[in-house]
């Protein structure tokens, strides 16, 4: 029995930061819905983008380079530099702030003050789009990401915990170091969204537009502001889940664990996002451990998604959503 | 005289001779009201301004000026085209002829945000308030406009950045002081009942410093009680920090009480222009308000 016990914490644990990654990319929806009410479809694949980006920026590789080669007969692949980790996520972290300038200024400017389905239309459009753009700057194939963050068996915790309780948890490094980056992620853009001009018109905005205008907030810049921010958030989701499974198209999959994720939070909601997060992670980990055998495993494919749909039933506007109120 | 060719006006000129208030009489140049206030030369003027929805013309043809430190009040049936015009002004709406002056210049095309932070400052009919602000944050973002640092240092908190944000927040807890709003300066505002929310509105747009203040129906909606308590902080305002109002009411009664000068509108059009006294006795205006019928 004790050793199923220290299964189980260890397993809500693992959860636990399992969730935090979701959380990251629930985070995305939640910062670019609030402020616009865009459902950004493309969050999963901004996440895909930037960590193909970031993976060519370091290894040096020539964007469009097979483009440029078929056209010009040319043969060149790689500038020959290896950029160190630090610089080149700061370089991707320019180049997300340049797509969310280019997204705003050629799509979503020209669609201000239409319905929300055509909004999200043109998010449909812009993931399959990137998807593409991605393809065709960096190639198709799967890319190894090493930032240098670190990985594998934590040994000290698995050391400790088995002089204490004879018993060794298995915590993966790359887990803790995502977690401590996420946290430190949304501290820091709580702390921007409450104390800065900045963060103040941003709320602004995700408030009311017409208020926001009358005291000088450019709606433009706001949105641009916001997509880079999550542009940014997916940068760091793409760098914890590329060097987990390797940067590969399913990297834009994350997408659809977040949504369940925002189904439990709300989608105005950034704790919402945090706590759905955690609830998601643990939930579909701690299911598997203790219905999966019974059921044949492989719950986690759905269980979010069943736990989110029961949820909707009985608090549609999520955990921290803004209350729906229809006034008669 | 300003040259613009409104018929109007020029019916005024005549009837200002007759009036005996003290508001309306100088028209040149400064002068100094009954109660000691400082008139001013234009700091607005709106020229010909004609607004058309479709086929449905809601302003026409319509010229008047706005002087420094004055309170001056367009009044008007239901549906006259009055928050169409604050919001010509405001910038939320583009006429299709006419022009605007602002401080001795042609206003340019510009968005709503721009004419914000050329320093016209608005309050809504309905409020547009960020609800799920605090009071005190809802004021902050009126100082905006005022801010200067940029993304990078407000993002570092250093030096200016943090510096700018004390001052502003002095400016905004006087403010909240002026418009006796500090017992609920942490509320957020969604709670708050409708009075309060229309002085926090207030409250917002001064904070801005606004060379002009547009209140589009300060006092609708409120009760006997609420509607003198607005009209005391318009005058205070007024008074204190000697801001240009321009303020839209269909209570006459209101209007008449703070006003230096109103502009009167009918179905779009300006029926008359001058003095509360003036305006009270225009014809034009009794028939609009007694529901005579347009022929």
């Amino acid at each position: 029995m004790p050793e199923q016990f220290f299964w189980g914490i260890e397993v809500v644990l693992n959860g636990l930061m399992a969730g935090v990654l979701y959380a990251l990319v629930a985070l995305g929806f939640v910062l670019i819905f609030k402020a616009s009410g865009i459902f950004n479809y493309s969050q999963g694949v901004l996440a895909l983008f930037a960590a193909l980006t970031l993976v060519g920026i370091m290894d040096g590789q020539v964007p469009f380079s097979h483009l440029i080669n078929a056209v010009f007969g040319t043969e060149i692949h790689h500038f020959g530099w290896h950029l160190p980790a630090l610089a080149a996520i700061l370089l991707t972290a320019l180049v997300m702030v340049g797509l969310a300038w280019a997204v705003q200024q050629l799509i979503f400017r020209h669609l201000v003050g239409q319905e929300p389905i055509i909004l999200f239309m043109a998010t449909i459009g812009l993931a399959y789009f990137l998807e593409g753009l991605g393809d065709v700057m960096w190639g198709a194939d799967i890319k190894n990401l090493d930032v240098g963050l670190p990985q594998g068996i934590n040994t000290t915790i698995d050391e400790m915990t088995y002089t204490w309780f004879g018993y060794g948890f298995f915590i993966d490094n790359l887990d803790i170091a995502a977690t401590l980056i996420a946290a430190a992620l949304v501290t820091l853009l709580i702390l921007f969204a409450q104390y800065t001009k900045q963060g103040r018109a941003m709320r602004a905005v995700a408030d009311d537009h017409q208020a926001a205008l009358s005291v000088g907030i450019s709606l433009n810049f706001i949105w641009v502001m916001v997509w880079s921010l999550a542009g940014i958030v997916a940068l760091v989701a793409g760098i914890m889940w590329g060097t987990k499974m390797g940067v590969q198209f399913s990297l834009s999959l994350i997408a659809l664990k977040a949504l369940p994720v925002l189904m439990l939070g709300g989608f105005t909601s950034i704790p919402g996002a945090i706590v759905g997060g955690l609830i998601i992670g643990v939930g579909e980990k701690l299911f598997e451990f203790l219905i999966g055998p019974m059921v044949g495993g492989a719950t986690e494919n759905w269980f979010a998604y069943v736990l989110a749909l029961v949820f909707l039933v009985f608090r549609p506007q999520g955990l921290f959503g803004e209350k729906i109120i229809e006034r008669v | 005289m300003s040259a613009d060719p409104v018929v109007s006006r020029d019916d005024l000129a005549e009837t200002v001779h007759e009036s005996t208030h003290e508001g309306g009489a100088h028209r040149d140049a400064g002068h100094v009201t009954a109660d000691g206030r400082t008139i001013g030369g234009v700091v607005m003027e709106m020229k010909n301004i004609t607004l058309r929805f479709g086929g449905v013309t809601a302003i026409r043809d319509i010229s008047f000026d706005i002087r420094e430190g004055e309170i001056r009040a367009i009044i008007g049936p239901n549906g006259a085209g009055k928050s169409s015009m604050l919001n010509v002004i405001s910038g939320f709406y583009v006429p299709q002829e006419g022009e605007v002056w602002f401080r001795g210049e042609k206003r340019p095309w510009m968005r709503p945000y721009q004419v914000a932070r050329q320093g016209i400052a608005r309050t809504f009919q309905n409020i547009a308030l960020f609800e799920g602000m605090s009071v005190l944050d809802n004021v902050m973002t009126g100082r905006l406009t005022q801010m200067r640092t940029g993304i990078f240092a407000q993002a570092l908190w250093k030096g200016a950045a943090e510096r700018e944000e004390v001052a502003n927040r002095e400016n905004a807890e006087r403010i909240i002081d002026f418009l006796e709003i500090q017992h609920i300066r942490k509320t957020p505002v969604g709670r708050l009942p409708y009075g309060l929310k229309k002085r926090v509105e207030l409250a917002r747009a001064l904070a801005a410093e606004p060379a002009l203040l547009l209140l589009d129906e300060p006092m609708a909606g409120m009760n006997v009680e609420e509607k003198e308590d607005m009209s005391r902080f318009i005058l205070d305002v007024n008074d204190e920090f000697g801001t240009t109002i321009a303020l839209i009411e269909h209570d006459m009664g209101v209007v008449m009480d703070v006003s230096d000068r109103v502009v009167v509108m009918d179905y779009g059009k300006k029926i008359g222009d001058g003095t509360p006294d003036e305006v009270r006795n225009n014809q034009e205006v009794i028939d609009a308000y007694l529901g005579v019928a347009h022929d």
